[in-house]
């Protein structure tokens, strides 16, 4: 029974997944192709993958292999464009709390989209909750570096023209949030969060607008505690 | 190669470092079986949501509503993905045909 726990899991968690299957599969191919073109191998896109694990991170760190780039540069930009994981954890803390040699791997590996799973996902029953998310997060990485591989191997042979595949990526966020909103009586919160981030994007433009659209995000929630919150509020509006 | 294969795996690990950073803060402030103060608890609680409006639009962020195709095919894939969600409530049927549409309308329709 015990030992059938992770294969349990990883049966349950799978389902879950596609969506990220999907859309990793076809970033992940177009990091392996940028990573190539710069004279990096598939080995090199798979360790990249397996240690760094970030999309717009892996992206962003192509352009670090060059000669005479900072170190400090390199930390400052990845710092800045990841910014945004940050809050992840604060939604996560007492739910990887007691996973044990697991938790490493758990912070590790929360990108946009497993950390988005977590979100919606409803355990299914008969499932351990820690070996559950456990498998949605390997899976989720698995994905991606199966995706970086194909990429720096096989990009230019691609056989159809996968342009504009990355929505789904976009489509996932999108379930997830209209989801949430048909689960929740309170809409405030995803629509603080919605709401901040386009102002900040109209005002500050599409490469710099997510820490303001964080700090907007903080201030709004912190400051309308009593009415953003839905286990305190009445449904009075 | 741009640069040597020792300094690419120092530029990795830096950005691995770093990537893994972000992720952590908010675990190495509230190690252990510390108490959550509860203002975190909530945050913990709101954030989700408020988070994933942020990611839908970080994902648009690169369209232009002043140029050609103005956003057309972004806005009815998104739509389509909404409406086609409210309706079934399928995970995969949303996403698969939002992404079909919207390949669909950049590749052929609005090019």
């Amino acid at each position: 029974m015990k030992k059938n726990g992770y294969a349990r899991a990883f049966r349950a968690a799978f389902p879950y997944t596609i969506p990220v299957l999907t859309g990793y599969l076809f970033i992940g191919t177009a990091f392996g192709v940028m990573y190539q073109e710069k004279g990096y191998n598939f080995l090199w896109a798979i360790l990249m993958s397996i240690v760094v694990y970030a999309g717009s991170g892996q992206y962003l760190a192509v352009n670090f292999f060059a000669p005479g780039v900072s170190l400090f540069q390199v930390i400052f930009l990845e710092f800045m464009v990841n910014i945004r994981h940050i809050f992840y954890g604060l939604s996560l803390l007492e739910r990887f709390r007691n996973m044990g040699k697991k938790k490493l791997y758990m912070i590790f590996s929360l990108t946009d989209e497993t950390y988005s799973l977590f979100c919606i996902t409803k355990l299914p029953e008969d499932v351990d909750e820690d070996k559950f998310m456990f498998a949605v997060a390997l899976l989720d990485q698995l994905y991606w570096i199966t995706g970086s591989a194909i990429g720096a191997l096989a990009g230019s042979l691609i056989p159809f023209n996968a342009q504009g595949i990355d929505f789904a990526m976009t489509a996932l966020f999108v379930v997830i949030f209209v989801e949430q909103w048909l689960t929740s009586d309170n809409h405030k919160p995803a629509l603080a969060g919605l709401g901040a981030a386009f102002l900040c994007l109209l005002i500050f433009g599409s490469e710099n607008f997510i820490l303001p659209a964080m700090i907007c995000i903080m201030v709004i929630l912190l400051s309308c505690r009593r009415s953003m919150d839905g286990e305190v509020t009445c449904h009075a509006d | 190669m741009p640069i040597s294969p020792l300094q690419s795996l120092l530029i990795m690990l830096l950005c691995s470092l770093t990537v893994f950073t972000t992720r952590a803060i908010p675990f190495l402030i509230f190690r252990g079986n510390k108490e959550i103060p509860p203002v975190i608890r909530y945050l913990g609680r709101v954030l989700p949501p408020a988070v994933i409006g942020m990611l839908v639009i970080y994902c648009l962020k690169g369209v232009s509503v002043l140029a050609f195709p103005y956003g057309i095919p972004e806005l009815m894939a998104v739509a389509a993905v909404v409406a086609l969600h409210v309706w079934k409530r399928n995970n995969l049927l949303s996403i698969g045909v939002g992404t079909v549409l919207y390949m669909f309308l950049i590749q052929v329709v609005f090019v």
